[in-house]
């Protein structure tokens, strides 16, 4: 039995997991989990201001998506931390941090302003040329715009402050 | 076996691969691809999960969601294999030499069998349960495999980028 879990601890699946229990790497895999969550709630609200999906109403899209974009970037913003706070020197000088905050802050602000135009002008939202012209270009926009949040957090490992 | 080693010599030696380890901006470029791409795959193949095990869209009809969301889905997953094989390519040796790496691709393979399996068997009866709040028991237990095997996925694919040597 010694052997064996001598062995076992030997062999590259075992040392991986002992290896795995690092902090840095499960606190950026909840990060990637939470991008999933956010970037794709996204993705279907623009697809929905597109036209697709039109078996729900705009309204019935954003109630079922947006809150799991919102509970997303809470998640985000907690594993975001907890990695500053390991690493300060890593993020906060770092301009791709610095240019990521920018978008974020942006981009937040123009999800707000969407979520709250969507309660005040709802007839606008779910009226049959949503999609064509601005509203289409308006989503696609909106749907880079969180892509570009999320390269600019890649980046900050290539990005050296000197 | 021979000519899998001759192709993967030939790869990394290609201007291609030469071209990716050595540019400034390159990889990393891939890398943002990929990420981007990854998070599609596994937000959007959740949707469908989550509606499975119905806890989530169980007002909507199963086929439908499944036949809006799912193109999207492998529209990702593709995006993810090309900006991954360009990764790859770069120092194939050093990712297959990877236990991480191996692990990643050991869990693809069974994301896949668990796809077939869903698709192919228990799908057959869809049409009994496509209005249901949730699927029947294997239904159920695809989805919460499928969940699995994506999320140690991304935490086997975020452990490569640690276990290898940067150039």
């Amino acid at each position: 039995m010694l052997a064996l879990a001598q062995w076992l601890e030997h062999t590259s699946v075992s040392q991986e997991i002992q290896k795995a229990l690092w902090l840095i790497p499960l606190l950026q895999t909840i990060h990637i989990i939470a991008i999933a969550m956010a970037l794709s709630s996204v993705l279907m609200i623009e697809l929905r201001i597109l036209g697709f999906g039109k078996s729900l109403t705009m309204t019935q899209t954003s109630a079922r998506h947006a809150p799991w974009l919102w509970t997303g970037l809470t998640l985000l913003a907690v594993t975001g931390l907890a990695l500053i706070i390991g690493e300060p020197g890593r993020a906060l000088p770092n301009p791709a941090f610095q240019i990521k905050m920018l978008l974020l802050a942006f981009t937040l602000a123009v999800a707000g302003v969407f979520q709250a135009s969507l309660r005040r002008r709802t007839a606008f939202w779910e009226g049959r040329s949503l999609g064509r012209g601005l509203t289409g270009v308006f989503a696609i926009i909106v749907f880079f715009l969180w892509c570009a949040i999320a390269i600019a957090g890649r980046w900050i490992a290539y990005v050296h402050t000197t | 076996m021979q000519s899998v080693i001759e192709f993967l010599n030939w790869l990394e030696a290609s201007r291609l691969a030469e071209f990716i380890r050595e540019s400034e901006w390159a990889f990393p470029a891939a890398e943002s691809v990929h990420v981007i791409a990854l998070a599609l795959v596994i937000g959007t193949i959740s949707i469908v999960d989550l509606r499975l095990l119905g806890l989530a869209s169980t007002n909507r009809v199963y086929s439908e969601l499944a036949e809006q969301v799912l193109p999207w889905t492998w529209g990702a997953f593709v995006l993810a294999a090309i900006s991954g094989t360009l990764m790859f390519i770069s120092q194939p040796w050093t990712y297959l030499d990877n236990a991480a790496f191996r692990i990643k691709f050991a869990l693809i393979f069974l994301a896949g069998v668990n796809m077939l399996v869903f698709q192919l068997i228990t799908i057959g009866e869809a049409s009994v349960w496509d209005r249901n709040a949730a699927a029947p028991l294997a239904g159920k237990i695809a989805a919460t495999l499928s969940l699995v095997f994506w999320i140690a996925i991304v935490f086997f694919g975020r452990r490569v980028g640690f276990t290898t040597i940067p150039l």
